[in-house]
C-alpha cells in the first residue's frame, strides 16, 4: 500500500508518497504555491501513485472541494511528521512562509497543546523573504550572511511591511548590510522564541518549515532557549510527510 | 418609518441584504433544528420591521424607549417606569469608516460597530431610543461614551472595578441615580408595586434561559450552541414576556428531544464551552466555524450567555412595600456579575469550572475582542484553570471582520483534533 500527503502552503506545495507498512518515502517533489492551485496540485498528484491521500496545510480545503480528498489540519501534520523524523519529540517549531507553528506533543506524535501567529506575517518566513530581497540577498545565503554581522543593530517593529521599511532606513543611514542581516533575524528569533515560550519548552524540538534550513536563525533560537534544535533531512517536508503518515494509518 | 427614524435607507437595505443571506448559511442550513426556532427565525426576519413598529407604537403611546450596551444595566428599573429597554446593535463590521473618524483604530470592534452603526444611520433601535444608558465598565467605552453623547443622549452608570465595601455602596448610589433619572425622562414614579412585577417579568426570562442552558447538559445536544446564542441575543431586545413564553415552548420541545435520546449533533460529538466577551448580533462567527467543524457548543459563558442571566434578583426575606429594599436587591444582583474589568474576578473562573463540568464540556474556547484588554489579560488565567480541570483550552483574538475565517478555522479545526 502507498499512502501520500500532500502540503498546501502559502508559498510552496510538497507531496510525499511513503510506504504505507515502513513508513519509508518513495516519492516527493516540491513546488511553488501558484495561481492555478488547484490545476498544479492535481498534476503533482498524477506524478506518483498511492492508494490513499490526506491534504494539509493552508490550501487544503482547495483540494477537497476540487478533488474531494480528505483533510487534517497542518497542527496534527506536522506533529505526526516530526514524531516520524524523530520519534520521542516533544515539541515541534515550524516557520513557515505565512504562519509560524509551536507544537507540544506527548512523545508519541500526539498534539497537548499549540500556538499559531496572529494574522501577520512578521513572525514567518516570509519576512525573511521580503528583508532578504530589501538587501539583494539570495535567501539561501542570507542566513550566512548574517551570521557575519555584528549584533546590536536593532529592529523593532513588530508589522513585516513596516520591517522591511525599517531595513531601508538603516540602509540611508550606512548600516552595514551584514548587520542589518543579523538584526532581521534577531528580531524573528526573539518572536519565535517569545511563541515557544508561551507553549512551554520541552526537549527534543524539531525544527520544521524551510526556514529551518537558515543557520542563523537555528543558531539564535537555539542560544536564547539554551537548547539544541532538531533539523531533519527536509525539513519543508514534515507536514507533507506527516499528512501520508496519517493517511497510512487511517488506511491501516 | 425608517424616513423619520434618520437611517441611511440605500445603506440600510444593503445591510439586510447581507444579513438575511449571512443568516441563511450559518443557521438555516442547519439539519434537526428544534420547531421552536421558528419564532427565532421570525424575529430575525423582523429585526429591523416588525419589533420596531412595536416599539414606535409604544413611543406613541407615550412610553419611553431606553437603550443599553451592557449588562450592568438593571431593565427592572427601566420596565418599572414602564419604558421599553432594548439592547442595542453593536455586532456587525459596520460604518467602521465612521466610526475610525472620531476614535483611534486600534478601539475593539464592539465599540466601533455601535459608533459604526450610530454614525452611519443604520440602526433603528438607536434611533428610536430616548436616550442611552453607557456604563464605566472598560476604558473604551468609558471614553466613548463622552463622544457618543455628542449624537445621542448618554447617561452614564459608574460601574466600580474591585467588589469592596465602598464599591459596593457607590454601585448602590448609582442604582438610586437611575432610578431618578429614568423617572424624570417616563414622567412616572417607580414605586415598590411596580418594581416587584418588574423583577417578575425579569426573573421569569432569565430562569427560562437557566432552563435552556440545562438542557443542553445531554448527550446529544438538543439545541445548537448558534441556536443557543441567537436566543441569548433576542433575548437583549425582544418583549420579554412573549420571549419567556416561547422559549418556554421551545424549552418544551427540547425537553422531549433530551427524553428521547435526540439531538442535533450524533452522541459523542466533541463539545465546547465558549468564553469571553459578548458577541452581539450578528456576530455568529466563531460559533459557526466551530460547529461547522464537527463539534457542539455546550454553554456561553459571556455577556450574551450565563455571565447575563445566571443570577435571578433575590427578594427572600424583603419588604415588598419598601422600594429601597427592593433595590438593594437589584443592585446585589447586577453586582454579581463577572465581568472581566472587576479585580480580582475568581467568579469568572469558578463559573467556567462549573459550566464545563454540568454541561460536559470537552474544551474550552476562550474568545476575545482583539483590543479588548481586560478578556484577553484574564485569558491567561483561563488557560491556568482549564489545565487544572485537565481540558484543553484555545485562545482566540478575533474582530468582527470575515478575513481571518481560514486562519480561525485552523486552530478550531486542530483544537477539535485534540479533544475528539
Amino acid at each position: 500500500m502507498r499512502a501520500a500527503g500532500l502540503d498546501i502552503g502559502s508559498r510552496s506545495v510538497e507531496f510525499v508518497v511513503i510506504e504505507s507498512e515502513t513508513g519509508r518515502v518513495v516519492h516527493e517533489r516540491e513546488i511553488p504555491t501558484g495561481p492555478a492551485m488547484a490545476e498544479e496540485c492535481r498534476l503533482l498528484v498524477d506524478e506518483a501513485p498511492f492508494d490513499r491521500l490526506l491534504a494539509t496545510g493552508y490550501g487544503r480545503s482547495l483540494v477537497e472541494v476540487s478533488f474531494g480528498f480528505p483533510t487534517v489540519t497542518e497542527i496534527k501534520a506536522f506533529g505526526r511528521g516530526a514524531q516520524a523524523a524523530h520519534p520521542g519529540c516533544r515539541m515541534v517549531l515550524d516557520v513557515g512562509g505565512q504562519d509560524t507553528k509551536v507544537i507540544s506533543l506527548n512523545g508519541a506524535g500526539k498534539v497537548l497543546r499549540f500556538e499559531m501567529n496572529d494574522r501577520c506575517a512578521a513572525g514567518a518566513g516570509r519576512f525573511l523573504e521580503m528583508t532578504a530581497a530589501a538587501l539583494r540577498y539570495e535567501i539561501d545565503e542570507f542566513g550566512a550572511a548574517a551570521r557575519q554581522g555584528a549584533p546590536g543593530t536593532v529592529i523593532s517593529s513588530m508589522c513585516a511591511v513596516f520591517s522591511e521599511s525599517e531595513v531601508v532606513g538603516l540602509m540611508t543611514k550606512g548600516s552595514r548590510r551584514e548587520d542589518i542581516a543579523r538584526a532581521v533575524h534577531d528580531s524573528l528569533a526573539r518572536r519565535i522564541v517569545s511563541q515557544m515560550r508561551r507553549v512551554g519548552i520541552s526537549p527534543p524540538i524539531v525544527f520544521a518549515g524551510g526556514a529551518a534550513r537558515n543557520p542563523c536563525l537555528r543558531h539564535l533560537i537555539e542560544q536564547d532557549i539554551g537548547q539544541a534544535l532538531v533539523v531533519p533531512e527536509a525539513p519543508q517536508r514534515i507536514g507533507a510527510l506527516g499528512a501520508a503518515m496519517l493517511a497510512a494509518e487511517a488506511s491501516a | 418609518m425608517w424616513t423619520d427614524l434618520g437611517l441611511d435607507l440605500e445603506a440600510h437595505a444593503g445591510l439586510m441584504n447581507v444579513l438575511g443571506s449571512f443568516y441563511t448559511d450559518i443557521y438555516l442550513t442547519q439539519t434537526n433544528r428544534p420547531k421552536g426556532m421558528e419564532y427565532l427565525d421570525f424575529v430575525i426576519s423582523e429585526v429591523h420591521g416588525l419589533r420596531i413598529e412595536e416599539l414606535l407604537a409604544a413611543k406613541a403611546q407615550g412610553r419611553k424607549v431606553i437603550g443599553a450596551f451592557c449588562l450592568y444595566v438593571p431593565e427592572e428599573i427601566l420596565i418599572a417606569a414602564d419604558a421599553v429597554s432594548v439592547g442595542l446593535c453593536a455586532g456587525a463590521d459596520i460604518g467602521t469608516a465612521q466610526a475610525e473618524q472620531v476614535l483611534p483604530r486600534n478601539t475593539c470592534a464592539l465599540i466601533k460597530s455601535f459608533f459604526g452603526f450610530k454614525l452611519a444611520g443604520l440602526c433603528p433601535y438607536v434611533e428610536a431610543c430616548d436616550f442611552v444608558i453607557g456604563e464605566t465598565t472598560c476604558d473604551g467605552k468609558t471614553k466613548a461614551y463622552e463622544i457618543f453623547n455628542q449624537y445621542k443622549e448618554t447617561f452614564v452608570l459608574e460601574v466600580p472595578h474591585t467588589k469592596s465595601p465602598a464599591a459596593t455602596k457607590l454601585w448602590r448610589s448609582e442604582i438610586g441615580r437611575l432610578v431618578e433619572k429614568v423617572e424624570t425622562a417616563a414622567g412616572k414614579k417607580i414605586t415598590a408595586a411596580n418594581l416587584l412585577k418588574a423583577i417578575e417579568t425579569v426573573n421569569a426570562k432569565r430562569a427560562v434561559l437557566g432552563r435552556l442552558n440545562l438542557l443542553r447538559a445531554a448527550d446529544p445536544a438538543p439545541i445548537s450552541g448558534r441556536d443557543a446564542l441567537l436566543i441569548n441575543q433576542v433575548a437583549f431586545y425582544d418583549d420579554p414576556v412573549r420571549f419567556t413564553k416561547k422559549i418556554g415552548e421551545l424549552c418544551d420541545e427540547l425537553e422531549a428531544r433530551v427524553a428521547a435520546r435526540e439531538g442535533v449533533a450524533p452522541k459523542g460529538t466533541p463539545r465546547v464551552l465558549l468564553s469571553g466577551c459578548p458577541m452581539a448580533i450578528p456576530n455568529w462567527k466563531v460559533p459557526f466555524l466551530v460547529e461547522k467543524n464537527g463539534a457542539v457548543i455546550v454553554g456561553e459563558e459571556s455577556c450574551v450567555g450565563e455571565r447575563g442571566t445566571r443570577n435571578l434578583v433575590d427578594l427572600t426575606g424583603v419588604d415588598i412595600s419598601d422600594r429601597d429594599a427592593i433595590l438593594d436587591r437589584i443592585a446585589e444582583r447586577y453586582f454579581k456579575i463577572d465581568c472581566a474589568v472587576f479585580t480580582p474576578n475568581a467568579d469568572r473562573n469558578l463559573h467556567v469550572r462549573e459550566m464545563s463540568a454540568r454541561n460536559h464540556a470537552g474544551g474550552v474556547i476562550h474568545y476575545a475582542i482583539q483590543f479588548c484588554t481586560p478578556y484577553l489579560m484574564e485569558a491567561h488565567g483561563m488557560e491556568q484553570t482549564a489545565r487544572e480541570m485537565e481540558i484543553p483550552l484555545l485562545r482566540l483574538e478575533t474582530d468582527y471582520s470575515m478575513e481571518d475565517a481560514p486562519q480561525l478555522e485552523t486552530r478550531i479545526q486542530a483544537f477539535l483534533e485534540m479533544i475528539r
